[in-house]
């Protein structure tokens, strides 16, 4: 009878089975790993670096204790990164997508991704060439006689965040293009005729009506920056060290895998932070 | 005479054409003069430039020449927010993030109106519009009429000294549309406010405006009342966009003064209002004649008077020809239907043309009624008939 009684596969059924592979993968390549780090970060440190019994709390009272300022320093750089990024992106994104020419947008965007072509690390090279006692900068400062002897360009907070808006500009422009692309400016046109001057009406109006790109770029240059390692491995040196080197050199050789795993989840956690807030204000429009 | 409101002066608009060279010339010299409190519609088909002449007047276009001036004031250097004209979008244009008494009291805002004050005033206009109770919503929560009335709302708050609409009531369906036009009419009456609208519907045109600008290729062919506009039309585009019109074939055979003889083939005269036109004898013409004011009375037989009393057909004509500027010519049916309140007939007249005429059926239809195929005398006031060079 069980043949009767047994459901014939609905759509209910065949999507689960469509999700099956993706379910599977995040499972193992995602929530496992997670779940690992937030274990492991309340491990003690054993031989070689790696988690071993009992459980402490020594690693979070140590990431209070001593990295604390480098924790604060690595949210401000992000924060000012983006900030920059938004500051940049937003009159450059507005620009853009108000061309009449359609080629023009076209190749405008296609500009903005061109950086892509290249490998981000190459990338990041190149500015520490340029930013050298004896990059580019520096000569032709020299040259032009507006310096006395070289700057210290690299090595820097600065360069650090110089590094992050050149590669994570394209991450603000894009999502603030497409909701201005998408904004209808006779709104422009109504509140100009209610009486708003160019100002008010870009606060009043086309601001809070390309928000929500607003904050998908603040989100999509933020999270990365946060957790960032290479940029301020190459350009910051000693004085531009952020959570994510941290993290790298605990988890590098005999480091000490409960207190990156630790520090992972304090980053995971400012992540969230962040996708909260945008959740909470991003696609209220929408 | 009174004050004038708005003034037109040779205002031309040209656009660069879109995808090669030259310019599009969207408004083409225009001259209007619109006075305080008035209702004036512009009129046209589609693409005549109504909305670029409206656009000019509330300070989004520049003009390309000509000047604009409100309330004595040339306006070309002064920006939309700094005009005092308010605008109702085709669309609307809420904003979409704001609820409705946040969009109504947005321009009060702009002016500096104390929070207290943009709030009692919202209130006010949102009740002139017969909307209190849903400032709290958001514009999507709206009907397409509810969102009509924010946005004359929103603009009417602004006490602006003119409004300007564009075809506001077109998303509407009918019988809404119908409505709004009777009820904007009394609003802008009681208000007092200059009101320029829009609109490619000539009924709707008639309905409200005191006056009628009829705009064609970005020309203004001729501003007068709706009545001006459909018994005297000065141009075969405006007869013939404003209602329904027949055109006749016909040769000038004397023009004196007010009237001219027409003639519709070598034995059929009639006559034909010039409006002043300078006409030569042997010229080609245009006759426009309402369907409506044509009536038909049968060759043979009896004609039947509104009180009861009748008189033979011959007798009838007879009388009918000694009455001054009387046309009457002879007609074949060709098609007849009956529509209710009137019979629409097409009758074949001589030079070989068809006319449509429009009878009223007043008792039984078969008291009125003419068959396909049947001669018939036809009459009408050489008054209602105009001689249209273009
Ligand atoms: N920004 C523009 N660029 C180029 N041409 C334009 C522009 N705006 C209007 N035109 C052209 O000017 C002419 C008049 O347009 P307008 O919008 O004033 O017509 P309208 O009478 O309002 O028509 P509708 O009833 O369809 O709204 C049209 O031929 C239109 O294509
Ligand atoms: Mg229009």
């Amino acid at each position: 009878m069980a043949s009767i009684t047994r459901r014939r596969p609905g759509p209910k059924q065949s999507g689960f089975m469509l999700a099956l592979p993706a379910i599977l993968w995040l499972t193992l390549f995602f929530l496992l790993p997670v779940v690992i780090v937030f274990v492991v970060s309340f491990l003690s440190r054993g031989r070689g670096g790696a988690g071993e019994l009992p459980f402490t709390l020594a690693n979070y009272e140590r990431v209070w204790d001593v990295f604390r300022p480098i924790i604060i320093d690595s949210v401000w750089v992000a924060f000012v990164t983006t900030v920059i990024c938004l500051l940049v992106g937003y009159p450059l994104a507005f620009f853009i997508s108000t061309r009449k020419d359609p080629r023009m947008r076209s190749f405008a965007l296609f500009m903005i991704i061109l950086p892509f072509w290249t490998n981000f690390l190459v990338r990041t090279y190149a500015l520490q060439t340029i930013l050298g006692r004896e990059g580019i900068v520096n000569t032709v400062l020299l040259n032009l006689q507006l310096l006395s002897e070289p700057a210290q360009l690299l090595n820097t907070p600065e360069a650090v965040i110089l590094g992050l808006v050149y590669g994570y500009l394209p991450f603000m422009v894009l999502p603030i293009y497409a909701s201005v692309e998408r904004f209808d400016f006779r709104f422009v046109e109504a509140a100009h005729d209610l009486g708003a001057n160019d100002i008010r009406a870009f606060l009043r109006v086309v601001l809070p009506l390309t928000l929500p790109g607003v904050i998908a770029g603040f989100i999509l240059v933020f999270i990365p920056t946060i957790g960032a390692f290479v940029t301020p491995d190459l350009l910051g040196g000693t004085r531009g060290i952020m959570i994510g080197n941290l993290i790298q050199q605990q988890f590098r050789g005999s480091g000490n895998q409960p207190l990156g795993s630790a520090l992972s989840v304090v980053l995971m956690a400012m992540v969230m932070i962040a996708l909260l807030v945008y959740i909470r204000f991003g696609d209220k429009e929408r | 005479m009174a004050a004038i409101d708005v003034e037109l002066r040779n205002v031309t608009k040209e656009f660069p054409a879109r995808g090669k060279d030259g310019l599009v010339r969207a408004v083409d010299h225009v001259s209007l003069q619109i006075y305080e409190g008035e209702f004036f519609a512009l009129l046209g088909p589609s693409g005549c430039g109504k909305t670029t002449t409206l656009r000019m007047i509330a300070g989004f276009e520049d003009t390309s020449s000509g000047e604009i001036l409100i309330r004595g004031r040339a306006v070309q250097n002064v920006p939309p927010f700094h005009r005092p004209v308010n605008t109702v979008f085709q669309d609307y244009a809420l904003f979409p993030h704001m609820t409705v008494q946040k969009n109504v009291m947005f321009g009060l805002e702009m002016e500096g109106v104390p929070r207290i004050e943009a709030e009692r005033r919202a209130e006010e206009a949102l009740h002139l519009v017969r909307l209190p109770d849903i400032g709290a919503r958001k514009p999507r929560q709206l009907s397409g009429g509810q969102q009509q009335r924010v946005a004359l709302a929103r603009a009417l708050v602004k006490q602006p000294a003119v409004l300007l609409l564009d075809e506001p009531l077109g998303a509407l369906d009918l019988k809404l549309r119908q409505a709004m036009q009777y009820e904007l009419k009394a609003m802008q009456k009681s208000l007092g406010i200059t009101f320029i609208f829009v609109t490619h519907d000539q009924e709707e045109a008639m309905t409200m405006a005191d006056r009628i600008a009829v705009m064609d290729q970005g020309k203004v062919l001729q501003v007068g009342t709706p009545e001006d506009i459909y018994e005297s039309p000065t141009s075969k585009f405006v007869a013939d966009f404003i209602g329904e019109t027949n055109f006749m074939q016909a040769e000038v055979a004397e023009a004196n003064g007010e009237y001219a003889a027409v003639k519709l083939n070598e034995t059929t005269f009639i006559k034909a209002v010039t409006g002043g036109q300078a006409l030569t004898s042997g010229q080609k013409v245009t006759v426009a004649l309402r369907p409506e004011k044509i009536n038909l009375f049968p060759v043979k037989g009896l004609v039947e008077y509104e009180e009861g009393s009748t008189e033979t057909a011959e007798e009838y004509q007879q009388s009918l020809m000694r009455v001054p500027n009387m046309n009457l010519i002879r007609g074949r049916v060709r098609q007849a239907v009956y529509i209710g309140t009137d019979t629409r007939y097409v009758l074949h007249i001589p030079g070989d043309q068809e006319v449509v005429a429009r009878v009223q059926n007043f008792g039984l239809r078969s008291d009125t009624y003419f068959e396909d195929g049947q001669e018939v005398n036809m009459y009408w006031n050489a008054e209602n008939a105009r001689v249209l060079l273009q």
